[in-house]
C-alpha cells in the first residue's frame, strides 16, 4: 500500500550568495511515513530540510528557487503566511537550542503563541503530553521550573522535540535529533517517531545508517548538493541504483 | 636620579632576559634534552628577578628619603630648640634657595650651610641608592640564574607572577574607591558635628549661603539652612525625566538596529547615534537653554500653563537625549549577542519577529539591558552641566517639572566655586552631598544587581 504524497519538491535550487548548495532537487515525501536523508557532511541535507519550513528566509544571502508543495499548496507562494506554515511544519535542530526559560515555558511557548490552550489546566495538559511523547517527562517532572539550559545535551534535545510536537504539526523535520543521545534515549526517540508517524509525516536527517535502516520507509541520498537517489530504504541499503550510494551505505566513502 | 635609574633598570632587565634565554639554550645543548619551559620563559623569569626587587626597593627609598634628608639637614635646628612650625618654614626656605629662588635671607650663614648640607646628603643618597638597588638586583639575578636547570619550570613561575600583577591592578581600583570614601567620610563627619544629620537628610530648606556667620545667634539658622530634601527630589525628578526619554527611545533603537535594520543601515546609523555621547555636555546645555526651554515655554503657554524659563523638564529632556546612546549602544550589543539559534528556535515554532523579540530575545538579553539602564541612571544622576544651565540653581521643593529645580551635583559645584573657607559648614556640606550621592548610587546598583539576578535567563 502506498501512502499519499504529502510534500512534493520540484526543481529546488538553493544558493548561499554565490555558492550553490542544492542542485535541482526533486523529491516526493509520503504522508505518515518516516523519510530519512543521508549523505556526507556538507552535502546540503540541513539546507534541504530548512527549505521545507522556510527557515532559510531568515538567512539574507540564501536564495531559494523551485517549488515545494505541501498538500498541493506551494509554500513559497506570496499568500502563504510563513508563521502558519511553521506551525504546521515543526523542526528539531541539529544543535539543541532550548530557550533560556523554564522547562515548562519551553514547551508552553508554541501553544501560548498560537492560543492552543483555553486555560491553565489545558496548557499543563499539553505540556505534559508533549514531554511524555518526547520520552523526557519522567526525568523532569519534578523540576519543570528549572531552566531548560540546565539539562544535559541529550535531555535538551528531547526537550526541543517536546517543544516541536507541542503545537501538533503535520510534518516534523528532524535534523540529526539523536546525534547527542545515548543508545537508550535514541531508542526512545525512535520509538517516539514510530509512534508519531501515525499522525505526522516525519523527515529525519541522520548520519547513522543503522538508524536510517531501522526507522525509515524511504531514504534519500544527497551528495554535493545533488539528490543522487531516493527509494525504499531496503533498496537503498541492499541494491541501490547508483554506485555512489552503494559506496556510501557500505562505508567505502563518506 | 629618576631617568638614569630607569634606563639602567631597563637595560638590566633586557640583559637578564637574554642571560636566561641563552642559559636555557645552553642547558638544552649540553643535556641534549628539552627544558620544561620555552627559552623565553627563562628569560622572563630572570628579568622579573632582576627588576621587581629593584623597583620595590626604589619605592621604599622614594618614600623614606625625603624624611631622612629633612631630618639630617634640620638636626642641628632641633637641638637648638626652635619650634616645629618655624622649622618647617625654614626647610621650605632652604629648598627654595637651593632651587635658585632668591629670598630675603638667602645670604644667611645658616641657610647657606644648610643648603650645602642638603646638596651633600642628596648626592650621597643618589649614589648609595643606585648602588644598593643594583647590587641587590644582581644578587637576586644570581639566585635566579643558578636555579635554572633542566627540571626547573620557569613558565609556572612567570604565570604566578602575572597572576600577582593582575591581582595588584584590581587592588588599585578597590583601594582608590576606599580612599575616596574615606576622604569624603572625614569631611562629612566634621560637617555632621555642626549640622545634625537628621536635619540634613530630612530638612526641606536648602540655603547654605545663609550659614556664613557662625555666632550663637545664627546657630538656629545653620540648622535650617542645610535641608537636602529639595536637592534629592530635584535629582530624582530630573533623572526620572531623563530616563523616561532615554529608556524607551534607546531600547527601541537598539532593537531596531540589531533585529530589523539592514547591515548597511546599521553601519552608518550606529556611529551617528554614538556621536551623541561624544558631544560636550556644555553644548547640550546650550541646546536646552536656547532651543528646548523656549519651546516648552511657548508650548506650555499655548495651553495655559505657566512655565518658568528654567525648568526641570527642559534639563531632563535634553539629558535624556544625551543618554540615549548609552542605552542603545549597550543594549544593541547584548541583543546582538543572543545566539541566532534561539531566534531560529522561536521562528520554527511559528512565532513572528516581534513575538520572538518580546518573548525570547529581550528576556535572554535582560541582564545586559538592565546594565545599560543602570549606566544611564548613574550618568543622569551625576550629570551637572546641563542642570546648571537649564534647570537653575534654586533649591526648590517641588514635583512640578515645569518649575526650576536643582540637583545634588549642581549644588556641589555652586558651593565649591570661588574662594572657600575650608572649615565652614557650607564647604563641608559639599562633601556630605558627595557622600550621599555615592551611597545613593551604591544602593541603586545593589538593587539592580538583585533584580538582574532574579530575572536572569542564562543561555549558553
Ligand atoms: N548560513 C550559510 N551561509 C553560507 N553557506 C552555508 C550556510 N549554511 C550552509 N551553507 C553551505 O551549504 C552547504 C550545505 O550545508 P548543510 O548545512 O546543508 O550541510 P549538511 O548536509 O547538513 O551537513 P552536516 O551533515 O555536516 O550537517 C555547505 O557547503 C555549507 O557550507
Ligand atoms: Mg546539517
Amino acid at each position: 500500500m502506498e501512502n499519499k504524497v504529502k510534500v512534493c519538491v520540484e526543481n529546488l535550487n538553493v544558493h548561499y550568495g554565490e555558492k550553490q548548495a542544492l542542485f535541482d532537487v526533486c523529491m516526493d515525501i509520503n504522508q505518515n511515513e518516516i523519510t530519512a536523508l543521508i549523505g556526507p557532511s556538507g552535502c546540503g541535507k540541513s539546507t534541504f530540510l530548512r527549505c521545507l519550513n522556510r527557515m532559510n528566509d531568515v538567512i539574507d544571502i540564501c536564495k531559494v528557487e523551485g517549488s515545494i508543495k505541501i498538500d498541493g499548496q506551494n509554500i513559497y507562494d506570496k499568500d502563504i503566511q510563513v508563521e502558519k506554515l511553521r506551525e504546521r511544519v515543526g523542526m528539531v535542530f541539529q544543535k539543541p537550542n532550548p530557550f533560556p526559560k523554564s522547562i515548562f515555558e519551553n514547551v508552553a511557548y508554541g501553544p501560548r503563541i498560537h492560543g492552543l490552550a483555553k486555560d491553565k489546566t489545558e496548557l499543563e495538559e499539553i505540556v505534559h503530553t508533549s514531554l511524555k511523547k518526547a520520552a523526557i517527562f519522567d526525568e523532569v517532572k519534578d523540576r519543570l521550573d528549572e531552566t531548560g539550559t540546565s539539562l544535559s545535551g541529550g535531555q535538551q534535545q528531547r526537550l526541543c522535540i517536546a517543544r516541536a510536537i507541542s503545537v501538533n504539526p503535520d510534518v516534523i523535520l528532524m535534523d540529526e535529533p539523536c546525534s547527542a543521545l545515548d543508545p537508550i534515549a535514541t531508542a526512545k526517540i525512535e520509538a517516539l517517531m514510530e509512534d508519531l508517524k501515525k499522525e505526522y509525516t516525519i523527515i529525519i536527517v541522520t548520519h547513522s545508517m543503522q538508524q536510517a535502516a531501522r526507522v525509515s520507509k524511504k531514504t534519500g541520498f544527497f551528495h554535493l548538493g545533488n539528490l543522487i537517489e531516493v527509494n525504499d530504504t531496503e533498496t537503498i541499503f541492499s541494491t541501490p541504483a547508483n554506485d555512489k550510494t552503494l559506496d556510501y551505505v557500505t562505508g567505502r566513502f563518506g | 636620579m629618576g631617568l638614569i635609574t630607569f634606563f639602567l633598570l631597563v637595560l638590566f632587565a633586557i640583559t637578564s632576559f637574554y642571560l636566561g634565554y641563552f642559559r636555557s639554550n645552553r642547558v638544552r645543548v649540553i643535556e641534549k634534552q628539552r627544558p620544561f619551559s620555552l627559552d623565553k620563559y627563562y628569560g622572563y623569569y630572570l628579568a622579573i628577578w632582576s627588576v621587581v626587587p629593584a623597583v620595590i626597593i626604589l619605592f621604599a627609598i622614594l618614600i623614606f628619603d625625603g624624611f631622612i634628608v629633612k631630618n639630617y639637614v634640620l638636626s642641628e635646628f632641633y637641638s637648638q630648640g626652635i619650634d616645629q612650625s618655624e622649622i618647617s618654614l625654614l626647610f621650605t626656605q632652604i629648598e627654595n634657595t637651593r632651587n635658585g629662588i632668591k629670598l630675603f635671607n638667602s645670604e644667611d650663614e645658616i641657610i647657606v650651610n644648610a643648603v650645602n648640607k642638603l646638596n651633600y646628603i642628596e648626592g650621597i643618597f643618589e649614589i648609595t641608592s643606585i648602588i644598593t638597588v643594583f647590587s641587590v638586583s644582581s644578587l637576586f639575578l644570581l639566585y635566579g640564574y643558578r636555579k635554572i636547570n633542566l627540571n626547573f619550570d620557569a613558565r609556572l613561575i612567570v604565570e604566578k607572577f602575572i597572576l600577582i600583577g593582575f591581582f595588584l591592578c584590581s587592588l588599585i581600583a578597590i583601594l582608590v574607591t576606599v580612599g575616596i570614601i574615606f576622604s569624603l567620610l572625614y569631611e562629612t563627619v566634621r560637617f555632621f558635628s555642626q549640622v545634625p544629620i537628621l536635619d540634613f537628610l530630612f530638612g526641606t530648606n536648602w540655603s547654605p549661603q545663609r550659614a556664613f556667620v557662625r555666632d550663637a545667634a545664627d546657630a538656629a539658622d545653620i540648622e535650617n539652612a542645610f535641608g537636602a530634601v529639595p536637592l534629592f527630589s530635584g535629582t530624582f525628578l530630573i533623572a526620572f525625566i531623563a530616563m523616561c526619554v532615554s529608556i524607551p527611545v534607546g531600547l527601541l533603537t537598539a532593537i531596531y538596529m540589531s533585529e530589523y535594520a539592514k547591515s548597511s543601515v546599521r553601519n552608518t546609523a550606529k556611529p551617528i547615534i554614538e556621536i551623541l555621547a561624544g558631544i560636550p555636555t556644555v553644548v547640550y546645555g546650550f541646546f536646552a537653554v536656547i532651543t528646548i526651554a523656549p519651546f516648552i515655554r511657548s508650548l506650555g503657554g499655548s495651553i495655559g500653563l505657566d512655565v518658568s524659563s528654567e525648568s526641570a523638564l527642559a534639563a531632563g529632556l535634553v539629558m535624556g537625549i544625551m543618554i540615549i546612546p548609552f542605552v542603545s549602544s549597550l543594549s544593541d550589543d547584548v541583543i546582538s549577542s543572543v545566539p541566532q539559534s534561539l531566534r531560529e528556535g522561536s521562528y520554527a515554532m511559528g512565532a513572528t519577529k516581534s513575538e520572538t523579540i518580546k518573548k525570547v530575545i529581550i528576556p535572554a538579553a535582560l541582564p545586559g539591558i538592565i546594565g545599560s539602564f543602570l549606566l544611564a541612571v548613574s550618568r543622569a544622576i551625576g550629570e551637572t552641566m546641563i542642570v546648571v544651565m537649564a534647570a537653575g540653581l534654586v533649591a526648590n521643593l517641588t514635583a512640578n517639572p515645569l518649575e526650576a529645580s536643582t540637583t545634588i551635583t549642581t549644588q556641589i559645584v555652586v558651593i565649591l566655586i570661588g574662594d572657600q573657607e575650608f572649615d565652614s559648614p557650607k564647604t563641608m556640606s559639599a562633601f556630605a552631598l558627595g557622600l550621599t550621592l555615592f551611597v545613593m548610587t551604591l544602593i541603586l546598583n545593589f538593587i539592580a544587581l538583585r533584580v538582574v539576578k532574579k530575572y536572569t535567563e542564562k543561555y549558553e
